[in-house]
């Protein structure tokens, strides 16, 4: 079994899998079941200043469901803790004594004030624990009174507090990010210049899970309105994913560690998370759904991947995918592909025609001989992905990559070994500008 | 359907309250539970939508399997049952009855992969129950009345069919029935645990709320009214007679108390209102291969039987019940001995006492006897081995061929004023969910025939 030890900013845990700030870390006795069920760290839920916030004592989660009421995303308006400042404290002491070799990180919230940031850091410090995160992402409630997401929202904010928190405390600080904004960069290099140790992401996204048709209300609503909540779990995870690799990629943030969090349900999320730049991964949702002994299972997948894969630690994984994101104009616009049905595994549903036939190509057949039986035209097929992408079966319908020298027979063309992307292209009006630039740059580097 | 009290008095090792009411009631409770909700949106989640689905068109009625599904999915469960009424006004009946294994269910892409289609008439029964348990404003209207006047004969699956969808189109219509009630075989010739809680009279009252349908009740062609008058008095008549007649089992059959039809044993299983009166052999030999020998069978059995065997002629692949209705005698209890044709009835004091089989087997593609034999104790045999049709009724007004009526794809018969479906039709397989086909498609022959009529 493949050592799961992860190092992250300093901080170790027996497996990348923290639980991340949120109501499963909101008290001792549920931190220790987590710690007890193999967690390899958490996030304590938000500490704020005293008196403690309020919660609604009405709905705070919703869920959106499959057919089989499998849970697809998770909603919440849960705000941060609302017991007081000290009894988390005491907990947190506590549990970090009796659980040493757990990551503990403690989640802050307190108004965009240097006094009230340099009055609750050394408490927090004073608790044993070995990290601090900045909650800079919290997307409702809190929101409103100019903390949470309000402050992510604003990389100058981002960058004064961690900058405050280095100051004045010698933890590791994490920077947790909210996805509300239009360019996850920004505010990623905001902590980065504030002395930030690291990011963490994604916080949930501002989300309205449904209407109820007959009373004509939002869900969830408490009583006869409701407000918007944070959306997280499989759903977002795409999201989530895109946004851990823009700063993975980004020259001003590349190495910055990550802790990936949004969709992770199982180990498979995880190591996608990994790949794509992340150090460790916090976890939420699958613990809300399934109760913490989903760890377990969490940590046998990604142990037995990393031996099929001959990882032996964690850290071999983090970015290995990352060099495979790019910009659209930098993809191969030789590259061609044509899907192909496995006939022996084709159940005979249809689906991939009609959707090719409805909705984009026309690049399958339905019949063959008078009888039913879907085939891909190869003169039609533009590669779209889109009949793999809806079939129902496994390994049925595929992608056959062309190779070089392979005749397309949609454009009559034969398929280039060479790389050709959009900048020069001759259908692109800036094409003559980009091989212009190209060949200066040649020159000067010559 | 004549006879439906008993022609034998309990005697010997015949009789009723063989069992507790507690034994009756859950014998004859619906043999398959209804889908709760939970398990209905899970069943639905697994239909694909296919294109062009293959359940659709294995179904004689052509119901839009995939969108009546989704429906169930969405939780419109009134968009359901207008998919499935819409093509098939019987369409709650025939979710119970179809045998889908080897229609709907068999033509299931997921049969494919996985070996487990989708259970199309489970879902199909849900949708139609939860909708008729709440109607709400009528499904169909009709149109435009049209002043023409339509009998039909036979208030089964074929007729009930066609009268509504003559009705629907504007037409009035008189249906003539020879029973008590309408339903035909709905009524009278199903196992009681198929259509439990009196459903085909329920079936039926929907059917007719629609409106233009008058049911002239005890009314036999033939006998109380004649086929000349009708198509003297109505622009046209359907014939949806069933299959009147009981085939005989080819041998002797001396008068012998025990000795009976199947079809008149279920028909008064059917109408009991307490099965503690019905009497029942402890041993019964059921002779057949049909549904109706299963249903004969298995309701023996329910009835506190001992000991009930099916005897048939050739293999378990020749029998007409399905192998999920074979599947469904052997697990209660009854066995199947296949390969074996009756030679004699034997019998003493009047009553019958076994039966003496002929071993047979194939040669050549010819079924023969073997010259081995065997006998069989019985208190009660019951005859299953088919209906036939009774054609004295149509007083040779239209053609027939093999020995039933013979029309074109739309139901016309050779009369030009005269259309036929279900069973009394040749080229059947006479299955409920055809006969409704029939009838449905039949109405729109007739419409079709009588507005080129007037337009000429």
């Amino acid at each position: 079994m493949a050592n799961l030890h992860t190092e992250f900013v300093g901080i170790h845990s027996p497996n990348p899998f923290w639980l991340a700030s949120a109501p499963p870390t909101d008290k001792e006795y549920n931190v220790v079941r987590a710690f007890e069920a193999g967690w390899g760290g958490v996030v304590w839920k938000t500490l704020g200043e005293d008196p403690p916030v309020v919660n609604v004592h009405g709905p705070r989660y919703t869920t959106l469901m499959g057919g089989d009421r499998r849970v697809i995303g998770f909603n919440n308006i849960e705000l941060i803790t609302d017991r007081p400042l000290q009894t988390n404290l005491d907990e947190i002491r506590r549990v970090k004594r009796a659980w040493p070799d757990r990551a503990m990180v403690v989640s802050i919230m307190v108004p965009c004030e240097e006094q009230a940031w340099r009055r609750i850091l050394p408490m927090v410090e004073d608790t044993g624990c070995d990290g601090i995160e900045l909650n800079f992402g919290c997307p409702h409630g809190m929101s409103e009174r100019g903390m949470g997401s309000s402050v992510g929202q604003v990389p100058e904010y981002i960058e004064m507090v961690a900058r405050w928190c280095k100051h004045y405390s010698k933890l590791p600080v994490i920077v947790k990010l909210t996805p509300n904004i239009t360019d996850i960069r920004y505010p990623a290099r905001a902590a980065k210049a504030g002395g930030a140790d690291a990011v963490s992401l994604i916080n949930t996204i501002n989300s309205i899970m449904a209407v109820n048709l007959e009373t004509m209300t939002m869900v969830p609503s408490v009583g006869p309105q409701g407000s918007h909540g944070g959306y997280c779990g499989t759903a977002v995870k795409p999201i989530a994913l895109n946004m851990v690799a823009e700063i993975a990629r980004d020259p001003q943030t590349a190495g910055m560690p990550i802790s990936g969090i949004g969709g992770v349900n199982n180990w498979r999320d995880a190591a996608e998370f990994i790949a794509l730049g992340s150090g460790t991964v916090q976890v939420c949702t699958a613990a809300m759904v399934y109760g913490f002994k989903i760890v377990q299972d969490m940590c046998s997948g990604l142990s037995n991947f990393m031996d099929t894969q001959g990882y032996t630690s964690v850290a071999q994984m983090v970015g290995k995918a990352v060099p495979t994101v790019t910009g659209w104009s930098n993809l191969n616009l030789n590259h061609v592909e044509k899907a192909v049905i496995n006939q022996d595994n084709c159940i005979q549903c249809g689906r991939c025609y009609v959707a090719c036939e409805d909705t984009s190509h026309q690049a399958i057949s339905a019949t063959k001989d008078g009888r039913r039986h879907f085939e891909i035209k190869d003169e039609e097929c533009v590669g779209c992905n889109l009949c793999v992408s809806i079939c129902p079966v496994p390994d049925t319908l595929t992608m056959r990559t062309l190779q070089p020298g392979e005749v397309d027979t949609r454009t009559g063309k034969t398929v280039s070994a060479e790389y050709a992307n959009w900048t020069t292209h001759p259908n692109n009006p800036m094409s003559a500008a980009f091989r212009a630039a190209a060949a200066a740059t040649a020159t000067a580097t010559a | 359907m004549t006879t439906l009290a008993s022609d034998s008095p309990p005697a010997g090792d015949v009789r009723p309250a063989r069992l507790s009411p507690a034994q009756y009631a859950q014998n004859f409770c619906d043999a398959h539970p209804p889908l709760t909700l939970a398990q209905a949106r899970i069943e639905a989640d697994r239909c694909y939508y296919c294109y062009d689905a293959p359940c659709q068109t294995a179904c004689p009625t052509g119901i839009d399997i995939p969108s009546f599904i989704q429906r169930i999915a969405d939780g419109n469960i009134r968009g359901s049952a207008h998919a499935i009424l819409s093509a098939n006004p019987l369409g709650g009946m025939c979710a119970r009855v179809c045998p889908t294994e080897v229609l709907c269910e068999q033509a299931c892409v997921r049969s494919n992969n996985e070996d487990k289609p989708v259970e199309i008439g489970q879902l199909q029964r849900y949708a139609t129950d939860a909708y008729f348990a709440q109607p709400g404003a009528p499904l169909f209207t009709r149109a435009k009345a049209t002043g023409k006047r339509m009998a039909v004969v036979g208030a089964g699956p074929a007729g009930l069919a066609c009268a509504h969808g003559l009705a629907r189109l504007g037409h009035s219509v008189v249906v003539f029935d020879a029973n008590a009630k309408a339903g035909g075989l709905n009524e009278y010739g199903l196992a009681t645990y198929k259509t439990v809680d009196d459903f085909a009279q329920q079936e039926v009252a929907w059917l007719l709320s629609i409106g233009g349908i008058d049911v002239r009740y005890n009314a036999r062609v033939g006998h109380d009214v004649s086929l000349d008058s009708l198509v003297a008095e109505y622009d046209a008549v359907f014939l949806g007679l069933g299959l009147a007649g009981v085939n005989a089992i080819g041998i002797n059959e001396p008068a012998t108390l025990g000795v009976r039809n199947a079809v008149e044993f279920i028909a008064e299983l059917r109408q009991t209102t307490d099965y503690a009166t019905l009497p029942v052999g402890r041993r019964v030999v059921v002779i057949g291969g049909g549904m109706t020998a299963v249903d004969a069978a298995v309701q023996s059995r329910k009835l506190g039987a001992q000991e009930v065997t099916i005897v048939y002629r050739r293999g378990p692949q020749d029998m007409s019940a399905s192998g999920h209705e074979q599947e469904w005698a052997q697990t209660n209890g009854v066995s199947i001995r296949h390969w074996a044709a009756p030679r004699e009835v034997l019998s003493g004091n009047g009553r019958v006492t076994g039966m003496r089989f002929a071993s047979t087997l194939l040669e050549n593609g010819r079924l023969i006897e073997t010259g081995e034999t065997f006998t069989l104790a019985a208190d009660t045999v019951l005859k299953a081995i088919g209906q036939s049709f009774v054609a004295e009724p149509l007083n040779a007004q239209v053609a027939l061929e093999g020995g039933r009526i013979r029309t074109d794809a739309a139901g016309r018969t050779s009369h030009p004023r005269i259309w036929a479906g279900g069973d009394c039709r040749v080229g059947g397989r006479d299955l409920t969910v055809e006969a409704v086909e029939h009838g449905k498609v039949a109405a729109l022959s007739i419409h079709a025939a009588l507005s080129a009529t007037q337009g000429a």
